[in-house]
């Protein structure tokens, strides 16, 4: 380890010297940058795909729309909006000041660290990196063990595209990740687990560092049958694609657990048994459109949860696993009881409790006995239970009749709150998290006014508390001596 | 003995006032921060008192620095909360069509503020009224090393607000462990770097969010290329003129040309006897120095071998009525203590330079200060200064007025702190910005679903691509 210690340390001091040489704040440094990126994730489509399948079993499509598109549209974002960003925005200051000028400025924060995890081991490295270049910092990305092809990729092929004084890449695990966090770094952003986030944030506080934590959560999904019946079709693809459909429910923001009256529990589980079978076929595991569980700890991990009498009392589909080739077939639950480990921690995997209750209006207090989680999903078309939602529950984002898809929107912050992280990113937010947003304010040396310096008297100190609250008139007043 | 138990319970009546809804109306925010108002309106004379009590301060300080900053904070909030509370509208893209999406702000809970000494009124409700207007519960702490405040902080704030959900805990540190232990949806701090660091390591335990609001070395950068009177007037009321030096903004150290510094340290000399007289140990117009152990402190910083002999004026100390004379050194070395540390007090280095741009690399060759100010005409100066100087704000022309512009957001950077407030910074401060997206259950793309083909792959990145012409070209199949 003393061996990585000096690499790490070698890595900061040339990344240090590169910000200090002021190459990185140039736009078209960065828009080159990010460019470079775009190139790399467009020349190795064919690598990248076959090291998430590698990986994680992650079919080419899903990998597309997950990792590759994602980081190909941040990109584009990324080099489209940059000059905007990167302007100052003009505040307005009081009359009082003028002819005093205000204005806030985006600074880079120097040298930051970003913290991949494992599961879209390639957007979760790229996307970040976007941003942290983008606001025109000096990063160094660690990416994931867990995914070996990927970030061996990520490893050997950044440094050919992107400048390796600027940008670098260590591959490893918790001990590589310790000494990482033992140093000083102007910010660092984490994706993985609430128990590492707290880790992560303990080390930061040794130096005052900034964090941004994507952790993650029970991402609950509310189906209430009565408001959308008639779609109901949609709703159960929708719900069986946020589960299955990405990365075998080993997503932050996964659809967890549903949440259904008692009385359409029964025909809900009778239409996502036909949906899973028309996504994977009659046999999942070879279907090739299912991912794998990241590794044998985590499939037993899985099993565990599973293992509990009641729950597997309450198995409805599904149920069978195969540690060898990392499968865990697509199950559902009915009514696991609600002090079951699985229902306690985040799943992270491809099994589904139905939770029923008797008015779809209960879901929301069984939410709010559960940390806040990354998403709340409702499918709903009431708006007085909208309403309640929005307003009674908290998460880092809720999304209405549809699942997974706010993470597209650049537009939104995506991020979580309490046990499911701090900060946000994404689009312009991206930028920002990777930025100190800092004051300036430009006074005139022309105008003075007695009023501002001791000697202290009486009239100095009306001519302030006026000055204070804007009136103007009648300042005027008390300088004309018409006001005592 | 406020200890663990306590805390446990008053963060726990807190919380079920929050879950009741007690503060999330637009009425109970408004009724809270009306409130606030009537204290500073009705009690300023007994809160100029307790400053005077606590800090020697003088009145005008009391006055302007403290109750007019939050009676015009108070206006402001409740000018524009109703404004600050309508969900901001997004704009959502060809990829996530049809939607529209939102961001809300929320409350984050049950909040935690812990004020500091030197400005113990201004440092402890401005953040309060930050909590409340996001719709927050909160427990200030003010601090102990300014008991009078103190204590009359916890009595008006008990007979004015409503105790369900807006308590003071008084007390030192016992108090403030105690407190640190529970979990709070924030933190907000204003202090020093070391305990700075204790509470975010105490936040980490409940990833907890926090503001620091620290300090550091505030540098003066003084260009011969400058009006010297108004700017010396200006570095002295922002030095001495502000808690006697005692301030997060404080000029710390000036920094100029060998050429320049007899003019400025003339310039000095003359104002600071125009505003103190010529016996400024007797001035009613500066605070006093905290209590005896910043006074030893500051005493040690000017007892220093190597330093003591670079005093060109002042330096006179008076330990039992805690007076330090408004003291100016020309250049201390630079490892000395006194330019290790954030120095607090009125004590003032002048540093010389052969030329001003080496400023620059002495400034960024320490930590990031909470403010970096310069005094100049010249244009490219201050450009490069403002790109290239960093720090939490830059002030050009002036000293620490950043604090009253509320539309600037005053925060720190590095060492000098994380987050930021003041205005609407306040109440983004204290709220979860929550994204809201409503998509409509017509228009499924197949696209999304397993199992997956060549066809899907194609559609999916002309959707990224977020090309229309692509998109129609695959779903006419002629792609």
């Amino acid at each position: 380890m003393e061996g990585m210690k000096e690499t790490v340390e070698e890595s900061l001091r040339e990344m240090r010297e590169t910000f200090a040489s002021g190459r990185t704040r140039s736009l078209k440094w960065r828009k080159a940058q990010i460019g470079a990126i775009y190139e790399m994730v467009k020349d190795n489509e064919d690598k990248i795909c076959s090291a998430l399948f590698q990986d994680l079993g992650k079919h080419s499509t899903e990998a597309f729309r997950d990792e590759l598109g994602v980081v190909l549209r941040s990109a584009t974002v990324a080099i489209n909006s940059l000059d905007k960003w990167a302007v100052p925005k003009h505040s307005n200051l009081p009359l009082l000041f003028y002819p005093a000028k205000g204005k806030v400025i985006s600074e880079p924060y120097g040298t930051v660290l970003v913290l991949s995890s494992w599961n879209f081991p390639i957007s979760l490295s790229l996307d970040p990196l976007i941003g942290a270049i983008a606001a025109g910092n000096t990063v160094l990305l660690k990416s994931s063990e867990l995914s070996p092809n990927a970030s061996a990729f990520l490893a050997k092929t950044i440094p050919a595209y992107l400048d390796t004084k600027a940008i670098k890449v260590i591959e490893g695990g918790p001990d590589v990740a310790t000494i990482l966090l033992q140093h000083q770094w102007d910010k660092i952003f984490f994706t993985g687990s609430p128990k590492i986030g707290r880790i992560v944030m303990a080390a930061a506080a040794q130096h005052l560092t900034p964090v941004t934590l994507e952790l993650g959560g029970k991402c609950p999904t509310i189906v209430d049958h009565h408001t959308i019946s008639k779609n109901i079709k949609s709703v159960v693809k929708r719900i069986a694609g946020g589960k299955w459909g990405s990365c075998s429910g080993q997503a932050c923001i996964s659809v967890d657990y549903v949440l259904i009256e008692k009385s359409y529990a029964s025909s809900l589980i009778d239409m996502l048994k036909p949906t899973i079978k028309s996504f994977f076929g009659e046999n999942p595991k070879e279907s090739g459109c299912l991912s794998k569980i990241a590794t044998k700890q985590h499939v037993q991990r899985l099993s565990r949860l599973l293992n509990d009498p009641r729950v597997q009392a309450s198995i409805v589909h599904g149920g069978s696993i195969d540690e060898e080739k990392l499968y865990v077939e697509p199950t559902i639950l009915l009514d696991p009881p609600l002090d079951s480990e699985i229902m306690n921690e985040e799943i992270f995997g491809p099994i589904l409790p139905i939770i029923t209750v008797r008015d779809i209006q209960e879901s929301i207090g069984i939410i709010k006995t559960k940390p806040k989680p990354l998403a709340i999903y409702a499918f709903t078309n009431d708006e007085n239970l909208k309403t309640r939602i929005l307003s009674e529950t908290s998460s880092g984002s809720v999304t209405f009749n549809d699942v997974m898809i706010q993470y597209m929107c650049d537009a939104l912050p995506f991020g979580g709150v309490g046990e499911s992280g701090i900060g946000r990113y994404h689009g312009k937010y991206s930028f920002d998290c990777f930025s100190h947003e800092k004051a300036i304010m430009e006074g005139s040396l022309g105008m003075d006014l007695e009023a501002r310096y001791p000697p202290w008297n009486n009239f100095k100190l009306t001519f302030i508390r006026l000055a204070f609250r804007e009136a103007y008139f009648k300042l005027i007043l008390l300088m004309l001596g018409l006001k005592r | 003995m406020f200890g663990a138990a306590d805390a446990s319970v008053l963060v726990m009546d807190l919380r079920r006032s929050f879950d009741d809804g007690v503060t999330r109306g637009y009425e109970w925010r408004v009724t809270q921060l009306k409130q606030l108002l009537i204290i500073c309106d009705n009690h300023e004379p007994e809160i100029v008192a307790a400053l005077r009590d606590d800090l020697g301060k003088p009145e005008l300080e009391s006055s302007v620095y403290e109750v007019s900053l939050l009676r015009n904070s108070i206006k402001l909030a409740l000018k524009q909360l109703k404004n600050w509370m309508v969900p901001e509208k997004a704009k959502t893209s060809l990829t996530t069509f049809p939607a529209s999406a939102e961001i809300v702000s929320e409350p984050l809970g049950v909040v935690l503020v812990i004020s500091a000494w030197n400005y113990p009124f201004l440092l402890s409700i401005d953040p309060v009224i930050g909590a409340i207007s996001a719709g927050n519960a909160v427990v200030l702490k003010p601090s102990e090393l300014a008991p009078a405040s103190s204590a009359l902080l916890a009595k008006l704030m008990e007979q004015y607000l409503d105790s369900s959900a807006v308590r003071v805990v008084e007390g030192a540190v016992t108090e403030t462990t105690a407190l640190l232990e529970q979990k709070w949806d924030k933190i907000f701090y204003t202090g020093s770097s070391k305990i700075g660091r204790v509470i975010m390591a105490a936040a980490a335990k409940h990833l907890t969010p926090v503001v620091l609001e620290l300090g550091g070395k505030s540098p003066v950068v003084v260009d011969s290329d400058t009006d010297l009177k108004v700017t010396v007037r200006r570095i002295i009321a922002g030095k001495w003129g502000c808690n006697n030096g005692q301030a997060c903004v404080s000029p710390d150290y000036i920094l100029t040309t060998k050429e320049y510094a007899p003019k400025v340290i003339d310039a000095m000399k003359k104002e600071l006897e125009t505003f103190y007289g010529k016996n400024p140990m007797e001035s009613k117009d500066m605070s006093r120095i905290v209590n005896s152990t910043h006074f030893d402190r500051l005493s040690k910083l000017l007892d220093e071998k190597e330093v003591s002999d670079k005093i060109v004026y002042g330096g006179e100390k008076d330990r039992e009525n805690l007076k330090i004379a408004p003291t100016i050194l020309l250049d201390v070395p630079l490892d000395s203590l006194i330019m290790s540390e954030e120095i607090f007090g009125p004590l003032l280095p002048i540093l010389t330079l052969n030329n001003l741009e080496e400023s620059f690399d002495v400034i960024r060759s320490r930590p990031k200060p909470l403010a970096a100010y310069l005094f100049t005409h010249n244009k490219k100066l201050k450009e490069r200064f403002a790109a290239t100087v960093s720090a939490g704000g830059i002030v050009v022309n002036d000293i620490a007025v950043h604090l009253a512009l509320h539309t600037l957001p005053f925060g720190g950077v590095g060492e000098s702190g994380m987050g930021a407030y003041h205005g609407k910074f306040s109440y983004d401060a204290f709220s979860h910005k929550k994204a809201v997206l409503y998509r409509s259950l017509f228009g499924d793309s197949a696209v999304r679903y397993p199992p997956y083909s060549r066809g899907k792959l194609r559609l999916l990145k002309a959707l990224v691509d977020s090309n229309i012409f692509d998109i129609f070209k695959v779903l006419l199949g002629l792609s």
